[in-house]
């Protein structure tokens, strides 16, 4: 028995390979998509199903497409597939809206400066960042606003509600995303305040709003709230969609923080006290860049809803780029079955590509801010 | 109390924490008693006791991590109260060491080192990176300093955590428990390092059940049960001939 207990161990054990695995399409097919006859049979099935829809959707976007034309005429006919020629003639009014096309040279200096400044500023190794973000948030607003509504250098005036299409879209949405995020950040430590009363109005404000459909909001924004002004006094319809579209998203923010807040562990919050850090800098320093890091998901999540929520202010009489494209729909000269299933199927592309953008720069963000390990 | 002040008469008179009368509730449960303690600068000081007996409750009392309602704590000639200022003076001047290190994960060893110095003291960043790496010498891991607290190991980051307290130059140090989450392997490196740093003459004062520490460089045991200071005595004295019963019971199940 005792030679059973007692081991003791006279050479190194060899180190080994791991066991070899096949590799190879034929082999990587075998065991994710035929491992059982069932699944097999699945895969069979589904394949042949996927395998037909795209085929009809290419046929009904390539195959039986009509690519150019002026008028109705070529989209109407019978069996035809996707009108692009409406989309080629209406999509400078998707992009610019009802703005007058003599100005648009406008619309694009702010698009393309637009461009120019938020590319190296996401990239994180072009220098220079903080004048970046200044001008960002700083200079390009004013500019944008300048340009856009005009009035002063000898700019002929556009009023807002002839804004639209895409370049209200994006108005909309970062105005929003940029106010949002650190309106966002103040209710979230609001709501976990120690003092009672900040503490109840951040709560008080984030349920209320949270409680509240966003075309409710933007309702009263435009039509209720002009009501209880004095008389006289009155403000811009997108002004207060703007506005309106921030708060609410403030608010979504606000409780995505509060998720990332409440994952920091006390330990960080007593080293960063022990230190001698005032709140503000414990906050700034140490938990908000921990917190925000873990909710990055969920506040790109917030930004997506968000970009896709502008199209609720259709109901409040602007035209952003659903609404624009909507109205195309009334236009005499193209209607036809076909005209709405193409300039929808556009669409979605467009929003996906945008949305999609974002969601994949949120996981080259998380993946750059990991610092390897756990606590 | 008298007795610990004599066994030490090398010690310097000059108080460096007073604590007198101190109360602390924890709603309805009285955690501390009626705390009363003197240490003078210089001295090392081991706080033992069974779990719950509010031995990390008092050191963290002394930096204001926990707030006490009766009594006067009086750190450095600073008294604590609700001032906040006097709080953060309090607190620049009391390094703290954590039982989970608590180093700040999104910063690099360095960098845990030199935020309090450049935004708490104003220090320019690159004599900032001088003292962390003069302290990072001294806890012997300055080829670590661009690494993350992840990818270190335990014994590795508590000494990060040691350094990270001692850039500020704090006149007193408290540990709370800075072996009790460590492997066995290491907690002899970072006792080392806590030993060299009580021999240059800081004023500590450590919870700990490492009694062999205790008798190497404490000049006063405290033995806390209940909330209360049940003992205290010099580590000779306290070991050999420990005086209350529940003492006695303490280290017949500590010390095998």
């Amino acid at each position: 028995m005792t030679d059973m207990l007692a081991y003791v161990r006279t050479e190194d054990a060899p180190r080994l390979p791991p066991p070899g695995r096949v590799s190879g399409p034929v082999a990587w097919a075998k065991e994710n998509l035929f491992p059982t006859p069932f699944s097999g049979l699945a895969t069979v099935v589904l394949g042949a199903l996927f395998l037909y829809i795209l085929w009809t959707l290419f046929r009904w976007a390539v195959i039986d497409a009509a690519w150019t034309g002026a008028d109705r005429e070529v989209c109407s006919v019978e069996g035809a597939g996707a009108c692009w020629p409406f989309i080629k003639a209406k999509f400078g009014q998707w992009v610019y809206g009802l703005y007058p096309i003599a100005e648009r040279w406008r619309v694009d200096i702010c698009l393309v400066v637009g461009l120019l400044t938020l590319v190296p500023l996401l990239m994180p190794s072009v220098p220079y960042k903080l004048w970046n973000i200044l001008f960002f948030l700083a200079v390009y607003p004013v500019m944008t606003f300048i340009l856009l509504s005009g009035g002063v250098f000898g700019l002929l005036p556009v009023d807002t509600p002839s804004w639209g299409g895409l370049t209200l879209t994006l108005v909309i949405a970062v105005t929003g995303i940029v106010a949002s995020f650190p309106l966002g950040i103040v209710l979230a430590l609001g709501r976990q305040s120690a003092m009672p009363v900040v503490s109840l109005l951040s709560t008080v404000f984030i349920e209320v709003v949270r409680g509240v459909p966003l075309i409710t909001v933007l309702f009263i924004a435009t039509a209720m709230f002009p009501l209880f002004l004095p008389p006289g006094w009155k403000f811009d319809e997108l002004l207060m969609a703007l506005v309106g579209v921030a708060l609410f998203s403030a608010a979504y923010m606000a409780e995505v923080v509060r998720g990332g807040l409440q994952a920091i562990p006390k330990g960080q919050h007593e080293a960063a006290k022990a230190l001698g850090l005032s709140y503000w800098k414990m906050m700034a320093l140490i938990v908000l860049p921990q917190a925000l890091k873990i909710v990055i998901p969920g506040i790109v999540n917030s930004f997506i809803s968000l970009f896709k929520d502008t199209t609720l202010v259709t109901t409040i009489g602007l035209f952003d780029l659903l609404g624009i494209v909507q109205l195309g729909f009334q236009d005499p000269k193209w209607a036809s079955p076909q005209t709405p299933n193409t300039s929808y199927f556009t669409l979605a592309i467009l929003y996906w590509v945008f949305c999609f953008g974002m969601s994949r720069y949120s996981i080259y963000t998380e993946r750059r801010l990991h610092t390897g390990h756990k606590r | 109390m008298a007795n610990a002040a004599a066994a030490q008469p090398e010690l310097s008179n000059e108080v460096a924490v007073q604590i007198a009368g101190m109360n602390k509730w924890y709603g309805e449960f009285h955690v501390l008693r009626d705390i009363n303690l003197t240490v003078y600068k210089g001295e090392r000081i081991v706080i033992c006791g069974p779990s719950g007996s509010g031995k990390s409750t008092l050191i963290r009392c002394i930096n204001r991590l926990e707030e006490h309602q009766k009594g006067d704590i009086i750190v450095d000639g600073i008294p604590l109260t609700n001032d906040l200022k006097k709080i953060d003076e309090v607190r620049r001047e009391v390094g703290m060491v954590f039982q989970h290190f608590n180093l700040f994960p999104h910063l690099t060893v360095l960098e845990n080192c030199t935020l309090a110095l450049i935004w708490v003291r104003k220090t320019p960043k690159r004599e900032a990176e001088e003292i962390a790496m003069k302290y990072l010498k001294r806890v012997k891991i300055p080829e670590q300093a661009m690494k993350y607290p992840g990818q270190l190991s335990g014994g590795q980051q508590q000494r990060v955590a040691i350094a990270r307290a001692l850039c500020m130059n704090p006149r007193i140090m408290l540990f709370d428990e800075p072996t009790s989450a460590l492997d066995p392997e290491m907690i002899k490196e970072v006792l080392e390092v806590m030993v060299d740093l009580a021999q240059s003459g800081m004023t500590m004062l450590c919870v700990t059940h490492e009694m062999g520490f205790a008798r190497q460089v404490a000049n006063r045991v405290i033995f806390m049960d209940q909330g209360q200071i049940v003992e205290q005595n010099a580590p000779k004295e306290f070991f050999s001939n420990p005086k209350s019963e529940r003492t006695k019971l303490f280290l017949s199940q500590i010390l095998h």
